[in-house]
């Protein structure tokens, strides 16, 4: 109470006082100073810990970067462009093997997010209006995203067990689905593991964010196509949809980042080697640097890809910027 | 005005087979737990022989998962601490001030959300490793060196997220803060920071989670003595016995923390998430 009496008591008396210029510099100074000041310790840590490693990750990928290096890697020889030549060169093996992780992790990347959006918009929708028990499936529902990475996928990799698994439990020796044991952490079948594995820990961020969205959707919206005497299924296609727009815009490149880069599920579903057919493209660049002892073209593999996410991520913002736009406009 | 039946059903039909996928990890974690090691090295069986909570009690001493327990915590916890309060500073700065490269700054900050760990990881490693024989300080293989990279995973995606947060506070009210005699501190942590308490605390669950699930750094950048859980977990397999039963224990002893403060604060992170990423 007393508080905005002082406020308007006080306010002309500043506004006069910034209206004359005899003691403005102080003030001033530290005004014009103070969001940098501000910004100073997120600014120290990303030009330590995201810039700096990015320009030595680019000056290494020109560097002939191999295990007799690595102790001093400054004094390795420059190989100018030779990694980047080698991580592009499809006819030889380590430019077939990277094509190769790449179009598996742009399909495994497509085809998880895909689901992930699909699953949790179905559920939020489903889940938008009160029922019993609610509350409680809201909770159930966001474990998976709640787990932490290891505890979750180890669990999936005792499931998928060949002989002591559930999953071949329940496929071979319940349902008899299948003629004999599967493999599915090794050979063609890892790439339907690793989706499974992702969509189970990733839907339920999309069902977070269009939950998050959903409760941004006036009321009014929906009373009046009840009055125009739409449907539960009408108001979900012509209001629910279209009102997570937006949404969906930051959504799904968030998804596409995130899965496009993960390196958790795979490394622990398969460990340092993934097999062939579920061979993403952060863990391939680990093997290339970590395994095979070839930093230089890990370095490489990394820019080009950067690259890739970069020219791709400013194509989808200029496309959906200009879809807004638009939308406004009308 | 109730939903059409043909609504009601494909509800429940879509909703019991999401429970059914989303448990079915979990009742297997827990089941496990929970079963003597024949059970878990011999066909998977759903319900145990014979129910034991040995596994519970072996699972500390097959690897030192009470120190792998208490890195992890000390460097989630400082990691979600600072990376908060570095947060709330800058994106308090962009939310109340026009300045020069502020655009620079929002955009360099997310991009680095989009680039890939691997990216990264050797650089950073050398990084650590050159700053240790140069001043000292050990950052490679110290918990240290861990908190300062954890901070900086979840920190665009929590300025981001307050970015949004602040701007819904509405500017008269720490302005009048300003007038009343606050200085700009005082604005933000009398005025703003009480009313985005909600942002604030689903950024912080999300900068502990990304520290406490994080693999790929941790199993590069820590040793014996600082190693956190998502190494430590992978010593339950030996060359010979993989022991399942031990694993699924401490998966859930190290699941049950993180789950049950998720759970609990789950609501702010719907609100924080209405309020700040999906404007």
């Amino acid at each position: 109470m007393s508080g905005t009496t002082t406020a308007e008591v006080e306010k002309p008396r500043v506004r006069t006082d910034a209206g004359r210029e005899p003691h403005p510099r102080p003030g001033r100074i530290r005004r014009i100073g103070l969001p940098y000041l501000l910004l100073l310790p997120a600014l120290a840590l990303e030009l330590l810990v995201h810039l700096v490693p990015m320009v030595i990750g680019i000056v290494m990928s020109f560097k002939e970067l191999t295990q007799f290096y690595i102790r001093d890697w400054g004094t390795a020889p420059w190989s100018g462009l030779d990694n980047y030549r080698m991580s592009v060169d499809f006819d030889a093996p380590v430019g077939e093997a990277m094509l190769h992780s790449f179009f598996v992790t742009v399909g495994f990347t497509l085809l998880s997010v895909g689901l992930c959006w699909l699953i949790g918009t179905a559920a939020a929708i489903f889940m938008q209006d009160t029922f019993r028990g609610r509350g409680l499936l809201r909770a159930l529902f966001l474990v998976p995203y709640a787990l932490p990475v290891y505890a979750a996928v180890i669990t999936w990799v005792f499931m998928f067990q060949h002989d002591n698994g559930l999953v071949n439990h329940v496929l071979h020796d319940q349902l008899h689905l299948t003629d004999e044991r599967s493999f599915w952490l090794i050979g063609d079948n890892s790439f339907y593991a690793l989706l499974t594995v992702s969509v189970w820990k990733g839907w339920p961020f999309a069902f977070l964010i269009v939950m998050a969205g959903l409760q941004n959707i006036p009321g009014e919206l929906y009373e009046a196509a009840a009055l125009d005497g739409a449907g539960m299924w009408q108001r979900i296609r012509r209001i629910t949809l279209p009102s997570l727009g937006p949404v969906n815009q930051v959504l799904v490149l968030v998804l596409f980042l995130w899965t496009f880069n993960d390196f958790n599920t795979p490394f622990v579903l398969f460990g340092r080697a993934a097999p062939e057919a579920a061979d993403l493209i952060s863990v391939h660049i680990y093997q290339a640097s970590f395994v095979t002892w070839n930093f230089g073209t890990g370095s490489a593999m990394s820019v080009l890809l950067l690259v890739f996410l970069l020219a791709v991520t400013g194509v989808y913002l200029a496309v959906t910027s200009r879809g807004r736009r638009a939308s406004h406009a009308q | 005005m109730s939903p059409p039946s043909s609504f009601l059903w494909s509800r429940r039909i879509f909703l019991t087979l999401l429970t059914g996928f989303v448990l079915l990890p979990v009742y297997v974690m827990v089941s496990s737990s929970l079963k003597p090691l024949a059970d878990v090295t011999g066909e998977f069986r759903w319900l145990p022989s014979g129910l034991t909570v040995r596994p519970y009690i072996d699972i500390w001493s097959t690897v030192p998962l009470a120190r792998y327990f208490v890195n992890s915590l000390i460097v989630a916890g400082a990691a979600t601490v600072c990376s908060v309060v570095i947060a709330v500073f800058s994106a308090y700065a962009v939310s109340r001030y026009e300045f020069r490269g502020k655009r620079v700054f929002t955009v360099t900050v997310l991009s680095t959300q989009m680039f890939p760990g691997i990216l990264f990881l050797l650089p950073l490693f050398l990084l650590y490793v050159n700053i240790g024989n140069a001043t000292g300080i050990a950052l490679f293989g110290s918990r240290g060196g861990l908190i300062l990279t954890y901070l900086t995973f979840s920190l665009p995606f929590s300025i981001w997220m307050l970015i949004g947060y602040f701007d819904s506070v509405p500017r008269d009210l720490d302005e009048a803060a300003l007038v009343d005699g606050c200085g700009p501190l005082g604005a933000l942590l009398r005025i703003v920071v009480p009313a985005a308490v909600p942002g604030i605390v689903a950024v912080a669950v999300y900068a502990f989670m990304t520290a406490w699930g994080e693999v790929l750094f941790a199993s590069v950048m820590t040793n014996d003595t600082t190693r956190t859980l998502a190494v430590g977990l992978q010593g339950y397999s030996t060359l010979n016995d993989v022991y399942w039963n031990q694993i699924m224990a401490a998966s859930l002893v190290v699941s049950v923390p993180v789950v049950a403060g998720f759970l609990l604060l789950q609501r702010y992170l719907v609100a924080g998430l209405t309020a700040g990423a999906v404007k």
